[in-house]
């Protein structure tokens, strides 16, 4: 015989205060978990999307991040020159010699400078990025002082919104264009012309060479081809891959730091848990001893504890999941340790994350009921009635 | 009498109130152990000193300052000694291996008097153009000694560079960064001179020693205005802005980590005003007995308060005990990471704040329903 | 009626007066009067007995005498003061030098043991921890639980936690000590003892006692029936 759900519900809402308590603890819980994986997806999907899968990357071997290599112009050529590259609709190789250098900008509203990657690109440049449009004002002229800014870093920064100007390398750059790049790592740069950034950084050479492959699955042989050339001291990634690696420190940090706050804060919710329910369990012994009698087996009253646990935990998460999503609204700018540049993510939400949270609110109260529900299965008919 | 019924309820429940107080210890300890990451996080502001400024270049720190600089700022007004440095950012084994390596010049550590070498292991450095110094820390997990050779991988500086370990410094006290490791400026130099002829000569950032730490701002202000105007201009700050810089920059995360923090207080609280809620429902008839016998509202809500705060006061005791060895074993897991990982008197001071407002804040709704209760029903409740 | 009713009487003012005592309660939109129009007097040095069936409204006038209900009209005087007219806390502070309370469930903490039972009204007065100490030891061996003063509740049986509740109710030489059912919850032979206690509790110390009981016995222990039905007064 099984107990009516009803009677579960009922038990709940009797004691509300009780009820609200655990299950707002729990709901917190469930919410700073939902909220830190939201995160970790949000970084990921910036950073999976920052990169296409045909798309290389060549930099110093060693190198790690764009703005500490440096890729002089006969190597450039040289990689160029391999017949794996793609051509354009104009016949030319789809390749961009980039010169990627940090600057510090205040943050708007602050006086606290951030790092900002300003980019040099070519018109091969933007063809390789599909994903970046122009949603304010022009494309910078080549051969002119005029730079684009990243959404991010146009609202974030100051100078960097269309119209200002922003002061580096003794020259005045007019923002006449606010790109949209698909919230992709893209959006936390300004971009202006190659060759102009050259000659004002007083540069000899590229931070990197980018190209697309006419066929992805060549990408092995390219990648071989580079880096046995003896005459070349560079090393190609798949520009997946390759932003993946420059936020690998970020990531983890944040799956560590969340994965161990989540236990911590779990533990808490758990005690929250039992203490409900070994209260709920005393406050009930003469119930349960009447219900036994009456013939409902251990097996039933031990189901419905467990499932009024579980639907103290199931409510909790519903309300802290609600409260995470409600977290897609806000973007997170930090410093991504790896590049020392600033990089701007949002928190997403995923299905995957909607049912870990909820399998992990379940869990909570699983392991916070079983240990009451078990006491309550095992009362003696006889002393639970005494009881009353 | 009262300590002796606030104690003796306290445990009546033994279970629950083991359980309240293991949560509460949980929590405590996992606040301290957050405070103390972001206090970590603080630690390089924390360790700098108001006679230092730094000078870097003004686009970022990304481009290099002319070696020529150096002279120019030592006719500066007020500017004692100038040293300068560059960030290596090599790599030592793999990336996991994360520590600050600085190519230096020699006058450097004269301006650390917080670096403490034997003085036969400095000059033994300042002889070997290879030498290379370590901090205790740095040398301890990589069980390095004196004497050892220690590849390190450039990222920014190619090739693989070999040096020979000859000095270890001590820090002067627990807030100084045991991790660093330093070596020759020229070394750096000589070698960049070698392989692009024309190049070289370029410095990092400027260190600044000024006599009159009250002159910063205007010291500050002389020097970038000897560069203005030239092709590399200069930013200089204190040593301590310059450090805050860093840490700003990383602002998102150390605020989500205090937020963090705080959440974890208010789940316990929630966890303990339902332990106060459900023990002050239990002993309504107590408290209107009490009532009964003429004590007063004020007493019986003092009743509860007081139980609450202790059972509060007993996790913190147990946490804060907790802690300390909890924070060696983290910091040592995190390694160089966090150069500095030491809980403060501040945040010791914090946990027994957070875990007083946790009790009492938990136990205000049971102490206003206690106190309120008709003497009548609460009499009634117990038959 | 005893000769010392006499004497009270002839001292003019009883330590009890009642004057049209009215109590309702409210259920939803619905009054129910508990008490009408009560007029009552308890001489000093009375012992009397409210009776009358479930629901007829005693335990409530005995929770009106005590003060720590409030009537809907009329008026409480004990020794002159109007408890009516009192604010909780005046109440409060009124109750504790002027009643002593027993319960039908003794009500004792149950942390504290019988020697700190007996104490804990002694809390709210100003008296040395020496005289304290003497005031219980005097009162538990009035009540005959001199040995048992380092028990917890749960380790006496419940006619022995009655007298330490009577214990308690003494330790202030209150003006009036009130009884709700006070062998209610025990059998008969210990019932007996409890109500002799009483007994001699207004015989030799000259305390009033009210007592709520539905038991006739115990009833006839004391000078006067008063009989209440359906919340009125109907003295025999």
């Amino acid at each position: 015989m099984k107990l009516p759900v009803g009677y579960i519900v009922r038990n709940l809402a009797a004691r509300k205060l009780t009820t609200i308590l655990t299950a707002g603890g729990m709901a917190l819980v469930v919410y700073v978990y939902a909220t830190v994986l939201m995160l970790s997806a949000g970084l990921e999907k910036t950073l999976v999307a920052t990169g296409q899968d045909d798309n290389v990357v060549v930099i110093r071997r060693g190198s790690q991040t764009e703005v500490q290599s440096s890729v002089d112009r006969a190597s450039a050529a040289i990689v160029e020159s391999l017949p794996d590259i793609a051509t354009g609709e104009d016949g030319e190789r789809l390749a961009s010699r980039e010169p990627v250098v940090l600057i510090s900008l205040p943050k708007r509203g602050s006086t606290k400078p951030s790092n900002i990657v300003i980019r040099g690109v070519t018109q091969h440049g933007l063809t390789l990025r599909p994903q970046v449009h122009i949603v304010e004002g022009r494309m910078f002229r080549p051969g002119t002082s005029e730079i684009i800014a990243g959404r991010s870093i146009a609202s974030g920064f100051t100078g960097a919104g269309l119209g200002e100007t922003l002061r580096f390398g003794q020259r005045d750059w007019t923002v006449v264009g606010v790109f949209d790049a698909g919230r992709t790592g893209f959006d936390s740069e300004i971009w202006g012309d190659a060759e102009q950034m050259m000659q004002a950084f007083r540069r000899l050479n590229y931070s990197a060479l980018i190209f697309r492959l006419a066929d992805a699955q060549r990408f092995d042989a390219v990648k071989k081809a580079i880096e046995d050339d003896p005459r070349l001291n560079l090393e190609a990634k798949r520009e997946t891959r390759f932003y993946a690696d420059q936020s690998e420190g970020l990531s983890k940090f944040i799956s560590y730091l969340g994965v161990s706050i989540s236990v911590i804060f779990s533990i808490g919710a758990i005690i929250g848990a039992m203490i409900t329910m070994y209260a709920s369990v005393a406050s009930r012994t003469a119930e349960i001893g009447t219900l036994r009698a009456l013939g409902f087996s251990r097996a039933a009253i031990l189901v419905a504890f467990l499932a009024e646990s579980l639907l103290l935990g199931l409510t909790g998460g519903v309300i802290g999941l609600v409260a995470a999503s409600a977290m897609q609204a806000f973007t997170i700018s930090t410093m991504n340790f790896q590049t020392f540049a600033e990089i701007a993510f949002s928190f997403t939400l995923t299905p995957r994350i909607v049912v870990e949270s909820l399998l992990f609110a379940v869990t909570m109260g699983f392991v916070g009921g079983f240990l009451p529900a078990f006491r309550a299965a095992r009362m003696k008919i006889v002393d639970a009635l005494r009881a009353a | 009498m009262f300590a002796l019924l606030v104690l003796k309820n306290a445990f009546r429940h033994k279970l629950r109130t083991l359980l309240t107080i293991l949560g509460i210890v949980v929590a405590i300890t996992a606040f301290g152990l957050l405070r103390t990451i972001v206090e970590a996080w603080y630690a390089g502001v924390d360790a700098t000193s108001s006679t230092r400024l730094v000078t870097r270049n003004a686009v970022s720190l990304v481009f290099p300052l002319p070696l020529t600089y150096a002279q120019r700022m030592r006719r500066v007004d007020g500017v004692g000694a100038v040293s300068w440095a560059n960030w290596f950012g090599g790599v030592y084994i793999t990336e996991r291996n994360f520590f600050p390596q600085f190519a230096i010049d020699t006058g450097y550590l004269d301006m650390y008097p917080e670096f403490v070498l034997k003085p036969d292991e400095r000059r033994a450095w300042e002889l070997d153009r290879s030498g290379a110094i370590a901090g205790r820390k740095l040398a301890d997990r990589y069980g390095w000694k004196v004497g050892d050779q220690i590849p390190i991988r450039g990222t920014i500086f190619s090739g693989t560079w070999t040096f020979n370990l000859r000095a270890i410094y001590d820090g002067v006290d627990a807030k100084t960064d045991e991790t660093q490791f330093f070596f020759h400026w020229d070394l750096l130099n000589e070698t960049i001179k070698q392989r692009f002829p024309g190049r070289g000569n370029q410095v990092g950032f400027y260190l600044v020693e000024i006599r009159d730490p009250s002159r910063a701002a205007e010291i500050s202000q002389a020097i970038d205005a000897t560069f203005r105007n030239s092709l590399a201009e200069t930013l200089t700050e204190t040593e301590k802005a310059f450090q805050l810089g860093f840490v700003s920059m990383t602002e998102a995360i150390l605020l989500a980590i205090q937020a963090v923090s705080y959440v974890v207080i208010v789940i316990i609280m929630a966890v303990m005003a339902n332990t106060m809620a459900m023990t002050a429902r239990e002993r309504y008839s107590e408290y209107a007995t009490l009532k009964a016998l003429g004590f007063s509202q004020a007493y019986v809500a003092a009743l509860v308060v007081a139980e609450s705060v202790a059972i509060a006061l007993t996790g913190a005791t147990l946490a804060v005990a907790a802690t300390f060895p909890l924070a060696r074993v983290f910091g040592a897991a995190m390694g160089t990471l966090f150069p500095v990982f030491n809980v403060s008197t501040q945040t010791v001071a914090m946990q027994w704040l957070a875990a007083l407002v946790v009790g009492l804040v938990a136990a205000l709704v049971p102490a206003w329903r206690a106190s309120r209760i008709r003497i009548v029903d609460g009499l009634r409740a117990v038959a | 009626m005893t000769a010392h009713d006499d004497d009270r009487d002839g001292a003019g003012i009883p330590l009890v007066s009642i004057r049209g005592l009215n109590k309702e309660y409210v259920r939803g939109d619905q009054v129910i009067p508990v008490l009408v129009n009560i007029d009552l007097d308890v001489a000093a040095g009375d012992y009397i007995a409210l009776m009358g069936p479930s629901g007829s409204g005693k335990s409530t006038l005995l929770n009106l005498i005590a003060g720590i209900d409030k009537p809907t009209g009329g008026e409480i005087r004990v020794a002159g003061v109007d408890i009516a007219q009192l604010s909780d806390s005046e109440l409060a502070a009124w109750r504790a030098a002027n009643v002593g309370f027993i319960f039908q469930f003794y009500n004792l903490m149950p942390v504290l043991t019988a020697f700190q039972n007996v104490e804990l009204p002694l809390q709210l007065t100003t008296l040395s921890r020496r005289d304290r100490h003497e005031r219980v030891a005097t009162a538990l061996a009035l009540v005959g639980l001199s040995d048992r003063s380092d028990h917890f509740p749960n380790e006496l049986s419940g006619g022995q936690q009655q007298r330490v509740a009577i214990a308690r109710a003494l330790i202030t030489d209150p003006t009036l000590i009130v009884a709700d059912e006070p062998t209610g919850d025990l059998d008969r032979v210990t019932g007996e003892e409890i109500l002799g206690l009483l007994d001699r509790l207004n015989r030799e110390l000259g305390k009033t006692i009210v007592m709520v009981t539905h038991d006739p016995k115990a009833a006839g222990k004391a000078h006067r029936m008063v009989h209440l039905e359906k919340g009125v007064l109907v003295d025999a």
